[in-house]
């Protein structure tokens, strides 16, 4: 099977997690789609890796990985508190950061 | 000998010092300490002028550096002092005068109780006035030259309680810092030509500079002489400051002060020599003055602002003289020795006067007063035949030489200024005779004051009467002394001296001269002398009544230089707050302007964030295909 056909997947799957991002306003459903987007990089990675026939890109898609859990830690963390705080995970209802 | 000459300034220093720092303690007897250290003075410089007189006349001048005054790298300005008989002449005549009028305060001065404040101030003037005339180079003169600016400013306000004095003391400051910024300009002219301030150096290569140049730094050398001497058009201090006290009115015009411009431009001879189109002006100046001054005097009734008038007349006809080049040096030099002691006598009686009269000054309210002051009528008789140029005394020898100077000037420049120096010398003896007739003929016209007190005229005590005497001795031998003992071959190695050749015979000047002097006395007479002086001035003439307001000098400075300078500001100001103001407030409310409107893109929302990185993470990636593709 053609491997272009996975980087389109990837494109579309990218382009899912960015709208949802742009649009939704529950928190976690926006961290959902941020581990989307991460995710479509690393099957862009793993794909270009096995058309170039070297290891770098599957090395950087565990790298990716290793983040994206720390990540996942940290931003949970703040999305609990926040919601604990304002009884609401919406994001519009953070929009404090303004004159 | 040389060590002798900072003695000279360092007395009335002295002097100064301690009657102003020493407190109340020094009330009773601060007077005559500051009479002592100015007549220490005068010995000292007595001392050094038997010294001088036996020298050979090419080694006569002195120099005694004290030390460094300001070392900066190559630039070095020395406390240094040269006495040469120019500085001789104005030594003794400051310090023998002073001393006179320090005598006459004394008694003067009795009831003031402020006394010792006076003296001190008194010393500070003849101490400046010594450092002024004993400089030996332009910077130190200059310090001189601003501490009489300052003892000035603080005798002539010294009644500052009434606010005419403090007004006077005001503008006769201002006036003389305008003649001030002249000094410090040419002296920065010197440096840049010269590279130096010594009289020595800068005189002897000022042939060396280009005639502009020179004629530039003799211009303001002028506008510093005209502030200082009270020439047009920095006058009108003058009549002002008879404000001060009398004896101050005395040393400010006779010894201290107003000859300063004088020494100045006698001083800087070798640059005026050198430029003929400053000399030319040096002379307009002059003439312009001497009548200016003598018309004011004919129509004061002040009998100080009408002496001040004299003294302005006569200072024109030194600055005149000094302007005619070497023909002239030496006869403004003698006029303004004549002069210091006629007017001294002239002014310490006028005082006296008013001493006997509880300080009335109106002339229309003496009358017949030879009767009360004998004295002092003698006294200011002998000053006023001085004054007028009388046969024999001492004005007469020094103003006919420089009628003659005049004529001898050449071509019809000649002819007008001599022209010019006779009519002032009539009018000099029209306005003198009119002070003498109103104050001690005719009748007595004082009448009892708002509170029933009659002045009883007296004479003044012994303390003032004998300083008057002496002065008037002064005054009537002064000039034969000059005209007999060799005063041109004194001055002559330091000024430089040539005979001019008038026109017309010496005789005839002569003659000329004490014609118009009989005729001035009879014009004189004629108005003041045959009938009663009216008490209350008549209204007069266009010209009397522009004489009485000085020749309408403060309105003409009032609506030249008060309401054009302040036109000047305002327009400014308005150019300041529409231009650079405008500039400046636009800028900064447009950049407020954007920043209002790019405020708002920070609404707070986290997804509008998002799009801008996202959209600009898509140009970046844009941009980059693009570079690519090309």
């Amino acid at each position: 099977m053609n491997p272009v056909n996975y980087l389109y997947l990837a494109a579309l799957l990218f382009t899912i997690g960015a709208a949802g991002v742009l649009i939704r306003r529950n928190a976690i459903v926006v961290f959902m789609c941020v581990e989307l987007m991460l995710n479509a990089c690393n099957l862009a990675f793993v794909t270009f890796s096995r058309m170039h026939g070297n290891l770098d890109g599957q090395i950087i898609a565990f790298f990716t990985m290793v983040v994206a859990a720390a990540e996942v830690v940290v931003g949970l963390a703040i999305i609990v508190s926040v919601f604990r705080a304002r009884h609401s995970a919406s994001v519009d209802d953070a929009s404090l950061m303004k004159l | 000998m040389e060590n002798l000459i900072a003695l000279l300034i360092g007395a009335p220093l002295l002097g100064a010092a301690v009657l102003l720092l020493g407190g109340r303690r020094l009330d009773r007897t601060g007077h005559w300490l500051g009479t002592l250290l100015a007549a220490a003075s005068f010995v000292i410089a007595l001392v050094l002028f038997v010294d001088m007189l036996g020298k050979g006349a090419e080694d006569r001048a002195l120099h005694q550096t004290l030390f460094t005054w300001i070392p900066v790298g190559t630039f070095q300005a020395d406390m240094a002092f040269q006495l040469d008989q120019l500085s001789m002449t104005f030594v003794l005549l400051i310090t023998g005068v002073g001393t006179l009028i320090h005598v006459y305060s004394i008694g003067y001065m009795e009831h003031d109780e402020r006394r010792r404040r006076f003296f001190g101030y008194l010393n500070l003037f003849v101490a400046a006035m010594l450092l002024l005339v004993l400089a030996d180079n332009y910077l130190l003169l200059y310090f001189g030259w601003e501490g009489v600016g300052l003892a000035s400013y603080l005798l002539i306000g010294f009644w500052q309680h009434k606010p005419s004095a403090a007004t006077a003391a005001k503008k006769a400051f201002i006036v003389n810092r305008v003649g001030d910024m002249g000094l410090s300009i040419a002296i920065m002219l010197m440096f840049t030509t010269f590279g130096t301030f010594a009289f020595g150096r800068v005189l002897e290569a000022s042939d060396q500079a280009s005639e502009g140049k020179l004629t530039a730094i003799g211009l303001m050398l002028l506008l510093a002489a005209c502030g200082k001497s009270a020439q047009v058009p920095l006058q009108s201090w003058l009549g002002d400051a008879m404000e001060g006290p009398t004896p101050v009115s005395a040393l400010i015009h006779a010894a201290t002060m107003v000859t300063a411009g004088v020494y100045l431009i006698v001083r800087s001879a070798d640059i005026f020599n050198a430029a003929p189109d400053a000399q030319l002006v040096v002379t307009v100046v002059g003439a312009v003055t001497l009548l200016f001054g003598a018309i004011v005097g004919c129509a004061k009734d002040d009998i100080k602002k009408a002496l001040a008038g004299s003294t302005m007349s006569q200072i024109g006809y030194m600055i005149l003289a000094a302007g005619l080049g070497p023909i002239g040096y030496v006869f403004a030099i003698m006029h303004l020795v004549t002069h210091g002691f006629f007017k001294a006598g002239l002014f310490l009686g006028a005082g006296s006067v008013m001493h006997g009269m509880n300080d009335e000054v109106d002339m229309r309210k003496y009358g017949g007063l030879r009767k009360y002051m004998p004295v002092t009528f003698v006294t200011f008789g002998l000053g006023y035949l001085a004054i007028i140029g009388f046969p024999g005394l001492s004005g007469f020898f020094s103003k006919d030489k420089i009628i003659e100077a005049a004529f001898a000037k050449g071509g019809t420049e000649g002819w007008i200024l001599g022209a010019v120096t006779l009519l002032g010398a009539a009018i000099t003896a029209y306005y003198m005779t009119r002070v003498m007739l109103m104050t001690f003929f005719g009748e007595k016209r004082w009448q009892p004051d708002a509170e029933g007190h009659e002045p009883h005229p007296h004479e003044s005590p012994k303390s003032m009467v004998i300083p008057m005497i002496l002065l008037a001795v002064g005054s009537v031998g002064g000039g034969a002394v000059f005209e007999f003992s060799g005063f041109v071959e004194w001055l002559e190695p330091v000024t430089g001296f040539e005979h001019g050749h008038a026109p017309i015979s010496a005789a005839a000047v002569t003659a000329a001269t004490v014609a118009v002097m009989v005729i001035g006395v009879g014009l004189a007479y004629l108005q003041y002398g045959r009938g009663p002086v009216p008490v209350v001035a008549p209204r007069g003439s266009l010209l009397t009544r522009a004489a009485r307001r000085d020749l309408l000098q403060d309105d003409f400075n009032h609506a030249v230089f008060v309401t054009g300078g302040t036109h000047l500001t305002r327009s400014l100001v308005y150019v300041d707050h529409s231009l650079v103001d405008g500039v400046v407030n636009g800028t900064a409310a447009a950049v407020g302007g954007l920043s209002g409107r790019l405020r708002k893109l920070q609404n707070g929302y986290a997804r509008t964030y998002a799009v801008s990185m996202f959209g600009g993470t898509a140009v970046l990636i844009a941009a980059t295909l693009l570079m690519r593709a090309v």
